[in-house]
């Protein structure tokens, strides 16, 4: 099975660039990164940048509006992403369990739909 | 050909309510999809009282409604087949049902409680779906037991099985890195199962207190040798030896220390204890293994020991280091004679605890000892208040009733 899943922090609980923290953090992505590539269960991830520089969109009325920042206003933003293949959710959690983001943020897990 | 008649019903309530666990686990291993698993199990029900009317009822009646609830599932999947996987469970269906595996089943029901009590649902879809699936209590059953409507409880159990399947959620026996915490989680569930019962009272048709010690009892039996399943059925042995002693004529509740020791059951303390001796054994000590040695204390022969209870809390305290387990310390503590001690811990808790009726009558039974009477009547107010069985009322205003004698009599 496919899972995505996806990456959030509130940025004040989130190390901050060029501490030491920050160095760890860094580090453990790469780790996570190269363990889901060894055993074959990493499809893509990617960090996003700050949620200061999101755009949303919709069309009503058959006109696009777009709004600056995100959709929904959350104190936990969403930061990055892997897109996983594993058996079943044990392993899908196992994994997620390494983000290091999950030391301070939150990891949804959520199924790929088959149509 | 007759209608059924009420024999065969019987036969057919008496087999399901044996076996339904084991079928249904049985299924659901091999078609991965509980709500498909119930439906081919219904399916054989409806062609059990046409085909054992018509004749007579099989030999062994759950060897065959688990072969034709096979060949239902594979009539289901056959209709609905969209994906491999569907496909997959088709041939391992058709391949049990011709080598007649039925009829000697692996059972598959230790793996069914893990599912149904996996972390990814929520604690109160655990329990439901725990109940419905291995302890083969009705949704209306359940619903009764947990205060929802049956529309609601359907609609939960409904809820969780969609995420069972879509999830992703393995129909698999954790691995030994995950079994401790996947462990407590399962025991977590029979506790709340066992504590639903406590609180309804002996007066239920179906007791949940029973259903709890069967689930208990089936995962010591098919995982023997853990000290936490050991530990759990021993805390639920002993805690249910005493049911006939925790109410009175009158139906107020008796405290432990109160209660009439002839009234329990002795078998059932005796089976607890050896359990719990076996756990202790095994050297791996838990917080169930602790809460059955606190019980099986307050049972021993010659009345409480309080200072062996007030160090178990102790170490169960860092275990679990709650509220509660705080309270009941302090209790153990008063009863061990530190009463300002155990005062002044139990005033500490009040922020905290200040909804928990226990708290309030632990504090106002500790201040009437204390000679505080004006505080310990409020404090008995407070309990009053906050009970929610007409027993504790009866018994908590009994108390405050006895200290309005006390001191019109100094």
């Amino acid at each position: 099975m496919q899972y995505l899943a996806l990456i959030y922090a509130a940025p004040e609980n989130s190390p901050v660039y060029g501490s030491p923290e920050f160095g760890a953090m860094m580090a453990g992505y790469s780790t996570v990164t190269a363990r889901l590539k060894a055993d074959g269960a990493h499809i893509s991830g990617e960090g996003l940048k700050p949620v200061e520089t999101a755009t949303s969109l919709r069309l009503r009325g058959g006109r696009v509006e777009t709004m600056d920042g995100p959709f929904a206003e959350t104190k936990e933003h969403l930061g990055g992403y892997y897109l996983i293949d594993v058996p079943d959710l044990d392993a899908a959690l196992n994994y997620a369990a390494m983000i290091p983001t999950a030391a301070y943020g939150t990891i949804e897990l959520r199924p790929i739909a088959v149509y | 050909m007759t209608a059924p008649g009420p024999a065969l019903n019987g036969l057919l309530d008496h087999t399901l309510r044996a076996d339904r666990g084991r079928i249904i686990a049985a299924l659901i291993a091999r078609v991965s999809d509980f709500q498909l698993a119930e439906d081919a199990l219904h399916d054989a029900c409806a062609s059990a009282l046409v085909h054992w009317g018509r004749s007579g009822p099989p030999q062994r009646p759950e060897a065959w409604l688990i072969r034709v609830a096979f060949r239902k599932a594979i009539d289901r999947l056959r209709r609905a087949a969209r994906d491999a996987r569907q496909t997959e469970a088709m041939a391992v269906l058709a391949h049990d049902e011709a080598e007649d595996m039925a009829q000697d089943l692996m059972d598959d029901r230790l793996r069914l409680i893990f599912t149904c009590c996996h972390p990814a649902l929520d604690a109160k879809s655990r329990v439901a779906l725990t109940l419905r699936t291995i302890a083969g209590l009705t949704t209306a059953e359940i619903a009764k037991a947990f205060l929802d409507t049956e529309p609601t409880m359907a609609q939960r159990l409904t809820r969780a099985k969609t995420k069972l399947r879509e999830a992703g959620i393995p129909f698999a026996i954790p691995g030994p890195e995950d079994w401790p915490d996947r462990l407590q989680s399962v025991l977590a569930v029979i506790y709340l199962i066992f504590n639903a019962g406590y609180t309804a009272g002996p007066s239920e048709p179906r007791d949940l207190c029973a259903e709890a010690i069967f689930l208990a009892r089936l995962i010591n039996t098919l995982r023997p040798d853990d000290p936490e399943v050991e530990g759990c059925l021993a805390l639920m042995l002993i805690t249910h030896a005493r049911r006939a002693a925790r109410t009175s004529a009158a139906g107020a509740t008796v405290s432990l220390t109160d209660q009439d020791r002839s009234l329990w059951d002795q078998t059932a303390i005796a089976e607890g204890v050896t359990h719990l001796q076996s756990a202790i054994t095994r050297r791996a000590p838990g917080p169930y293994q602790v809460k059955a040695a606190i019980a099986a204390c307050h049972v021993a022969d010659g009345g409480p020991d309080w200072s062996q209870i007030a160090l178990l809390y102790d170490s169960l305290a860092r275990m679990e280091p709650t509220p509660v387990v705080a309270l009941n310390r302090a209790v153990a503590l008063a009863e061990t004679g530190q009463l300002p001690a155990a005062l002044d811990l139990i005033a500490r808790l009040a922020p905290v605890l200040d909804a928990y009726q226990p708290f309030h009558a632990a504090r106002a039974e500790y201040l009437a000892r204390a000679g505080q009477t004006t505080a310990a009547r409020a404090a008995f107010d407070r309990a009053i208040d906050l009970a929610t069985s007409p027993a504790d009322v009866a018994m908590l205003a009994h108390r405050r009733l006895a200290l309005k004698i006390d001191r019109g009599l100094t």
